[in-house]
């Protein structure tokens, strides 16, 4: 088992690696952002939906 | 469809006759980069890999400019509503347009070659001169063949004059590093040498591979 | 639809990935001239030869859009193309910290793997401004797909000219071919392609299903409130 080496190669695999692991990072909290927005697009939707529901039931005549 | 290409492409070379309104700009526009380019490299004279570059790059530039106005005259006048109700193949504007856009080139390359050999080349021109009017032709095929399609998507954008350079620089790549790959040998100090089979063929395949594309795909350019 | 499958998926790509990274620095031997450098190898090039096929396969579902008309296949184009775009980026930032710890140099002409990402980045950058400077969802469909068929036939003609190209040169290489290698190296290598490949579908089926929910959603909106968004987003992605 090869000991990681410090010295200036180490540094340089690492920074590679690691802009591999930032992209990859980056991507998820933007895709994550969106499923944050759909959620919320969906609550209020299913809000307006209630609200529609319950005015219905209290005016029986009055066609929505 | 052979009739409806001439008929178009005569319409185009007639206007442009009587208009002139790209041709000269372009010529113009390629002497002009020669000269800046002499400003620019401080060199009184070019030769081999560096005047192949030189001369190209002259040609490309002033290529894009023809570009922006290909089919300007079509979108600003209803001539691709026009063009749609006729009963023909709508490869045929292609094809006209692509001819066109040759003729211009070689205009252009009639004016531009020999100032360039006034102006900048070291070495004599004549013996060169067969392999280079391959070359040309060669590489003009390609910018046309690319280049048409190109044009005719930007066309319809609304950024028109920055998406066709965009994309017609990075897709001529190519037809860039083969035809100065082949000029190189014929611009060479000691005298013009061997023409490079291997660079011409590649730019014969480019050049049909991408004008396939584009006849396979025009069609659903012009729709509405 | 698309979320099928989708967390087998991404837990094989976890597996693969981290074992192919685990080889790579726990097994594989270091290569002779470039030492312990070399291993940035086992990041770049799979992530090239995934961002190539991913490319392609954009042109393939742009034609697939043109014979069919179905917005789903733009969509499938968008995203791979996208996906390989940020990819190309990757390959690029990572080939030039290989080129400056090999050769000193930040960039390097010879390198055909690069200057060809450079290149096919330089090109599809402008997919995304093409897109956005149509509004008509059709039209923008259709010239996408056109684009995206003559991008992606171009990316093998241009890696191939490229190459051409470098061979007169004297051709100084970072090592991004894959012939004489030793067995353990390549079967790292090939793990580690796998697990970039898995990775590519993983992220396209993420990215198409969060796309499509938010096309129901927005559906679902238009057909229950009557309105459309309250504050219409303009973005480069197809709307289905």
């Amino acid at each position: 088992m090869p000991a990681l080496p410090l010295d200036e190669a180490g540094k340089y695999v690492a920074a590679a690696y690691l802009v591999f692991l930032a992209l990859l990072l980056v991507y998820v909290a933007i895709m994550s952002g969106r499923l944050g927005r759909l959620e919320r697009d969906l609550t209020d939707l299913n809000r307006e939906l209630e609200e529609r529901d319950r005015q219905r039931e209290r005016d029986p005549e009055r066609v929505a | 469809m052979l009739r409806a290409v001439g008929a178009i492409l005569r319409k185009d070379l007639l206007l442009e006759l009587r208009t002139r309104e790209s041709v000269p700009a372009m010529a113009i526009f390629g002497v002009t980069t020669l000269v800046v380019f002499h400003f620019a490299l401080n060199r009184p004279t070019v030769e081999g890999d560096l005047a192949a570059g030189v001369l190209w790059v002259s040609f490309l530039f002033a290529a894009m400019l023809g570009l922006n106005r290909l089919f300007v005259a079509e979108e600003e006048q209803g001539g691709f509503d026009g063009f749609l109700l006729a009963p023909i193949d709508r490869t045929s504007l292609y094809v006209a347009k692509a001819l066109a856009l040759l003729t211009y080139l070689v205009i252009i390359e009639l004016i531009a070659v020999p100032a360039f050999a006034i102006l900048l080349l070291e070495p004599g021109l004549w013996q060169a001169l067969p392999g280079l009017v391959l070359v040309l032709l060669l590489g003009d095929l390609g910018i046309c063949a690319v280049g048409v399609l190109v044009s005719a998507i930007g066309i319809r954008t609304r950024a028109r004059d920055l998406i066709v350079p965009l994309l017609a620089l990075p897709l001529l790549i190519p037809v860039v590093i083969a035809s100065v790959a082949a000029t190189a040998p014929l611009l060479a100090q000691g005298g013009a040498e061997a023409l490079p089979g291997r660079w011409l063929l590649t730019l014969a395949l480019y050049d049909a591979v991408f004008a396939a594309i584009a006849y396979a795909v025009f069609d659903d350019l012009l729709e509405d | 639809m698309h979320g099928k499958g989708l967390r087998t998926l991404a837990f094989l790509t976890a597996l693969t990935l981290t074992a192919a990274y685990a080889l790579v620095f726990f097994w594989t031997p270091n290569e002779a001239d470039q030492g312990f450098v070399q291993k940035i190898f086992y990041l770049h090039v799979p992530m090239a030869i995934v961002a190539l096929c991913g490319f392609v396969a954009g042109g393939v579902a742009g034609l697939m859009y043109l014979r069919t008309r179905d917005g789903k296949w733009d969509l499938r184009a968008y995203v791979a193309i996208h996906l390989s775009q940020i990819l190309a980026c990757g390959v690029l930032i990572t080939g030039s910290i290989w080129a400056k710890a090999s050769w000193g140099h930040w960039w390097l002409w010879d390198e055909p793997m690069l200057v060809s990402f450079l290149i096919v980045f330089l090109l599809y950058a402008t997919y995304q401004v093409l897109r956005f400077s149509i509004e008509d969802r059709e039209r923008q469909a259709r010239y996408a797909s056109v684009f995206a068929v003559v991008a992606g036939a171009f990316v093998p003609i241009n890696f191939a000219v490229v190459r051409m190209a470098q061979s007169y040169v004297h051709p100084r290489t970072l090592g991004t071919t894959t012939g004489g290698m030793p067995s353990e190296m390549m079967l790292t290598f090939l793990i580690a392609l796998a697990g970039m490949a898995l990775l590519f579908v993983t992220l396209w089926k993420y990215e198409m299903a969060s796309k499509s929910a938010g096309a129901q959603v927005r559906a679902l909106r238009l057909r229950l409130l009557g309105d459309d968004d309250a504050l219409p987003r303009r973005s480069a992605a197809p709307t289905l």
